[in-house]
């Protein structure tokens, strides 16, 4: 950057130095803080088989997360996601006993997803009416279909080819879902942070108007986030069923809750307008760490979403406690 | 008598009274700002004491304090000669203190009688509230002020002026000594503003100690008894009106001399650009038709309410309209959505800055980007060096004041906010802006800036509409003048030598 | 006035459920003899008091994902608490039940309040929150029937003019709230606080104390729920009423509860619990799956929301004089 009298400077901190004071720093620090007290409070916590069995805890999950991120910074919610998952998998299994192989299962998987955001898409944009009801009526629906398809019974008989989404292994420790994970990652933070679109999302939830009124088509990128949000259920729904190897109704409960933690963990505002994808990767670490730390110490997993309730509601009101106290 | 430099409290030599309520020497800071800085006001029973100032002068700081929700740093509030606090809003409307404010601030989904009683209703057996009363008293006070309003209606199914009409209620109902009127006619009709006028005249000659806020000169001269001035946070001056002309109290308002000059045009219109032909809508405007010349400033004058800016949100897609056409360079064109509108070249400043015009949250570069990131990216990612060559270019056209271009819109001027809006549009390279109301909440130096530059806009060879209700801008800023009333226009004008009178004459219907 | 009386959504849903239950009486009489209607509306008790707290919540612009598993937290302390003293009386029991429900709730308007944690996620914390304690008191064990004292489990079922404690206890709260919401200074505070925030503020409301009494008396109905199903049901355990709060907002919803705040009563919330009540009960005897409930119950809730929806579409300004007579 020239030095020259410019009266208005382009910023006036450059980008690393924001990036040093933000929230995605502390919470790596946390993750870095739990990943050496594991260490030290498990002897198998080092483990890179251990490690790699660890990612399954959120890999899935963060899937959604990267697509909820983006919903929720538009300002809007989807809480039917592990709904979709159910409905997905409901979808394969019945294919499956028809006979369809595995890439038929895959497209059967995420055309489902689709469908599904589609509908929530269409209720939201077309009809104006409030997510965060439009969804919890949607979560009942898509998972009471679920249901009705299975009852009390369970699907099963996934081919071997269908298997490895859930099960294989890219290279050595490293699994087929990680690095779907990874590049998940990657291809979402370019689309939040990298271009037109991102930058149109941003826009509507800090003012759904003003974008409007500056000639963004608010309702078709809603739209498309609640059909990528849809999306990626389906994903999650096909690693999910390939990695259990059958289906039943109840597939995936109470992931909504979750992912959104893991979202709002990650430091994206709930009140839409900000937040990136790097600090949900990490929030998908730190909530895969302490469920697996714990575990390690054979904590029951209900008592982890204690530590989890805790963490949702501390990470917002610890920062506020904090300038309250200052501002005595 | 004029200018008060030293912050003395200026008494009313007229009267012997004690005002009912004052403030003597009250200061409010907020982080990074000194909001009011040892104001005092006093207000008498009877009187009408209209309180005036720019934008950000403090008046509605004062409001505040007066009325409970905030806390003074400094200073006291006296209450017929003694020290008094109101900690929360409550204690001021048990001192008798009410306001009415500038948005009726009201319950959409209560009902009427339920505004006006909500926290001091008549309470019947048990403690409870009781229904019946309720509705009676509400009917009397409603009779009272010639409202003719059923308090059981919900208050969503009423016009504008009567919501006003509940709130002066709601602010007899406490029986209030003490009535603030924040700009109270900045939503009504002509012929609603009289009816506030009689509205203010009985509430005096019931001996209530009545507030003023406002910006129109000629209701101050009308209604005041006295006057205080605020500037900058600041006590500048008060008095009897009749002691005082409205050059001094502009004067006083803005610390300088103004008489409004706008920029000398050369205006030699080109080409017809956009022509509209009998536009209209189901329920907000009918059979409009136009046409409009590159390098012409049209103006659009009509009193509030009179469908303007609903006709120009159409034009720019945000409503549809019924029937009507639209050409752009002699070719028709379909607008459905805001984006169509800039895609043909059409593009609008809107009125209310805040929530439609810039999105305050964001950076100013994004807000100038954000109608061309077709523009500054390759295959939709974006260019970053592109994007700040771009918002650099046309804040420094507009003079934009800021610390950087990543600073929050949030945080500017309303002067420099509308910079930012107008550069967003700038950016895209339009063919016909549309200005609604382009100075309301602009300080008087920055109007100047605002009107130069529509001047310069349109010797560039833009097309301008602009909507005004403000009658000088109208006239020393238009080419052609059209009249709105009722959602219909009623006059094309030719600004040659307009008067005043005949505006007000086709707004009106008279 | 009487146009209006017509066409209010709480006149249509009565409407609704009379259809509903005529079209079902049309196959099985039974289904409406007044003993089977006075079991379902005993079956549907929990469902009412949770969605008139629901209904409070709502209408202050906040939403309680909590409630269920406050109600489950509550039971599991009562149900213990019985287990090692039998002989407490049962006004006792109601008044831990209520109490510890109270400051659960306390704990979320707190947040809420003082905090200003969007509403959403301080229920979504302390819904996982309050679950895992129930685990961690209890160690994940079941408190059964043969361990809780007769006269704890008497206590919802005891008979009066036909119709169980239960019953009543959901007649009282409808009552008493429709007073309070109607004829209290709170009551309109809620109102106000949900319906204009801002205005509500200069009319002297504080609208995070607003707020935090509708947590409050959200969590004070889920405690007293939370007695009367682990005893009506006669177990308890970590998993009771799993997902029951998303019923207690669809009840809400379907009751025309506005989910934008200020908008709602204590009938819409009664008649929308009535509502998913019928159907829950009605499935059995028109012979459909259980497992249909949860996919129809869906299905109202997006039903509802979008007939909500058409009826409060903001009315853009009306300027034409032509369109002023004609609407």
């Amino acid at each position: 950057m020239s030095t020259t009298d410019r009266f208005v400077p382009d910023r006036l901190q450059s980008p690393l130095e924001q990036r040093l004071k933000s929230w995605e720093t502390l919470l790596l620090l946390v993750a870095i803080g739990i990943f050496v007290a594991n260490s030290f409070a498990s002897p198998y916590f080092l483990n890179a088989w251990n490690l790699s069995d660890a990612t399954f805890n959120f890999t899935e999950k963060a899937m959604i997360a990267f697509a909820m991120a983006l919903l929720i910074i538009s300002g809007e919610i989807d809480l039917s996601v592990a709904s979709i998952i159910a409905l997905a998998s409901t979808a394969m299994g019945a294919a499956v006993q028809m006979g369809v192989g595995m890439p038929g299962l895959v497209l059967i998987g995420l055309g489902v997803g689709l469908l599904c955001g589609a509908f929530n898409g269409l209720l939201v944009t077309r009809m104006g009416l409030p997510s965060i009801v439009v969804t919890i009526g949607t979560m009942s629906l898509f998972r009471g279909i679920s249901f009705i398809v299975l009852g009390d019974q369970a699907f099963r008989g996934y081919p071997q080819s269908f298997s490895w989404f859930g099960q294989g292994y890219v290279w050595w420790v490293i699994s087929f879902e990680f690095v779907l994970f990874a590049i998940i990652a990657l291809i979402y933070a370019i689309l939040l942070h990298k271009t037109n679109f991102g930058r149109a999302v941003y826009a509507i939830g800090n003012n759904a108007t003003g974008a409007m009124f500056s000639g963004i088509r608010v309702q078709r990128v809603k739209f498309t986030l609640f059909l990528l949000t849809g999306l990626m259920s389906g994903v999650a729904a096909i690693c999910l069923t390939a990695r259990l190897g059958s289906t039943r109704p109840s597939i995936a409960t109470g992931w909504e809750l979750e992912i959104v933690t893991m979202v709002v963990l990650g430091g994206v505002s709930i009140l839409g307008g900000s937040g990136t994808i790097i600090g949900v990767v990490i929030a998908a670490f730190v909530m895969g760490l302490v469920t697996f730390g714990l575990g390690l110490l054979n904590v029951p997993g209900i008592v982890m979403s204690i530590v989890i309730g805790a963490l949702l509601i501390g990470v917002i009101a610890l920062p506020r406690l904090w300038s309250m106290w200052r501002a005595r | 008598m004029l200018e008060q430099t030293d912050n003395t409290i200026l008494r009313d030599a007229a009267s012997d009274d004690v005002a009912v309520l004052a403030l003597d020497r009250i200061t409010k800071t907020f982080p990074g700002v000194k909001a009011l800085s040892e104001v005092s006001l006093q207000l008498y029973p009877g009187k009408v004491t209209a309180l005036i100032g720019e934008n950000g002068a403090g008046k509605s700081t004062v409001v505040k304090t007066m009325t409970g929700i905030y806390q003074p740093d400094g200073g006291a509030i006296l209450v017929g000669g003694k020290v008094t606090k109101f900690p929360v809003p409550q204690a001021a409307s048990d001192h008798g203190v009410t306001a009415i404010h500038q948005e009726t601030v009201l319950f959409d989904e209560l009902s009427v009688a339920e505004n006006i009683f909500l926290g001091h209703a008549p309470r019947g057996a048990f403690g409870l509230i009781d229904l019946k009363k309720m509705a009676e008293r509400a009917r009397e006070i409603l009779n009272g002020i010639g409202a003719n309003i059923d308090p059981e209606h919900k208050l969503k199914d009423l016009g504008i002026a009567n919501k006003h009409l509940v709130a002066v209620a709601r602010a007899l109902s406490i029986d209030a000594r003490v009535v603030i009127m924040d700009e109270p006619t900045a939503a009504l009709s002509h012929k609603e503003i009289e009816e506030l006028y009689e509205l203010v005249e009985t509430l005096k000659a019931q001996g209530k100690a009545i507030l003023f806020i406002s910006h129109k000169f000629d209701e101050i001269f009308r209604i005041a008894d006295n006057y205080t001035v605020f500037r900058d946070g600041q006590l500048i001056g008060d008095g009897a009106i009749a002691d005082v002309s409205e050059p001094d109290l502009v004067k006083m308002m803005v610390g300088r001399d103004v008489s409004q000059i706008f920029p000398t045009r050369d205006s030699s219109p080109g080409d017809t650009i956009l022509r509209v032909e009998g536009y209209s809508h189901p329920t907000e405007f009918e059979d409009i038709g136009f046409f409009l010349r590159k390098g012409e400033i049209l103006g659009f004058y009509g009193l509030v309410g009179a469908g303007r800016s609903e006709l120009m949100q159409a034009l720019f897609g945000i409503t549809r309209p019924s029937g009507g056409t639209v050409e752009i360079d002699g070719a028709p064109v379909q607008i459905k959505s805001p984006a169509d509108a800039v895609d043909s070249g059409i593009v609008y400043v809107p009125e209310d800055r805040g929530k439609q015009g810039a999105i305050l949250d964001l950076p100013i570069f994004q807000n100038v980007t954000l109608p061309s990131l077709g523009r500054i990216s390759s295959k939709g990612f974006l260019k970053l060096a592109e994007e700040f060559k771009l918002a650099r270019e046309y804040t420094e056209r507009l003079d934009l004041r800021a610390a950087s271009l990543d600073t929050h819109v949030g945080n500017l001027s309303g002067g420099n906010q509308q910079k930012v809006v107008i550069a967003k549009w700038l950016a895209t390279k339009p063919k016909v802006i549309i200005l609604d109301e382009p100075t309301k909440g602009v300080d008087i130096g920055s109007k100047a800036a605002v009107h130069e530059f529509m001047a310069e806009l349109a010797a560039q060879g833009l097309a301008v509409i602009m909507v005004s209700s403000e009658i000088p801008e109208v006239l020393g800023m238009s080419d052609r003048v059209i009249v709105m009333r009722e959602g219909r226009m009623v006059a094309e004008l030719a600004n040659g030598d307009l008067q005043p009178e005949t505006l007000v004459r086709h707004a009106a219907g008279i | 006035m009487l146009k209006r009386i017509l066409t209010s959504r709480e006149t249509l849903l009565v409407g609704a459920i009379i259809l509903l239950l005529a079209l079902i009486s049309s196959r099985f009489p039974g289904f409406v003899a007044p003993s089977n209607l006075a079991n379902v509306f005993n079956d549907t008790s929990p469902l009412i008091l949770l969605a008139i707290g629901q209904m409070i919540v709502i209408l202050t612009k906040c939403i309680d994902l909590s409630v269920a598993a406050n109600l489950a937290l509550t039971g599991m302390v009562v149900s213990m608490v019985n287990v090692a003293a039998p002989g407490l009386p049962i006004v006792v029991i109601l008044m831990i039940a209520i109490g510890l429900g109270t400051i659960l709730g306390m704990i979320n308007g707190i947040l809420v309040w003082k905090l200003a944690i969007p509403p959403i996620v301080v229920t979504l914390g302390t819904m996982t929150i309050f679950r895992g304690i129930i685990f961690v008191i209890s160690d994940g064990k079941w408190v059964n029937s043969h361990e809780m004292s007769p006269a704890f489990k008497a206590f919802p079922r005891a008979e009066f003019l036909g119709l169980p404690v239960l019953g009543w206890i959901a007649i009282f709260a409808v009552i008493i709230f429709t007073i309070v919401m109607t004829r209290t200074t709170l009551g309109r505070a809620f109102h106000a606080a949900g319906g204009n925030p801002h205005a509500a503020t200069y009319a002297g409301i504080n609208v995070g104390k607003t707020q935090f009494c509708a947590f409050t008396i959200s969590g004070a109905l889920a405690g007293l729920t939370g007695y009367l199903w682990v005893s009506r049901f006669a177990v308890s355990y970590v998993d009771i009423a799993g997902g029951f709060e998303l019923d207690v907002v669809a009840a809400c919803v379907i009751g025309g509860v506005s989910i934008m705040g200020g908008i709602g009563t204590v009938t819409g919330a009664l008649l929308g619990a009535l509502f998913l009540g019928i159907i829950k009960n009605a499935l059995p005897v028109v012979d459909i799956s259980p497992f249909w409930q949860l996919a129809i119950s869906g299905g109202a809730i997006i039903i509802a929301v979008a007939l909500n929806a058409q009826a409060n579409r903001e009315k853009g300004r009306i300027i034409l004089k032509r369109a002023e007579h004609a609407t």
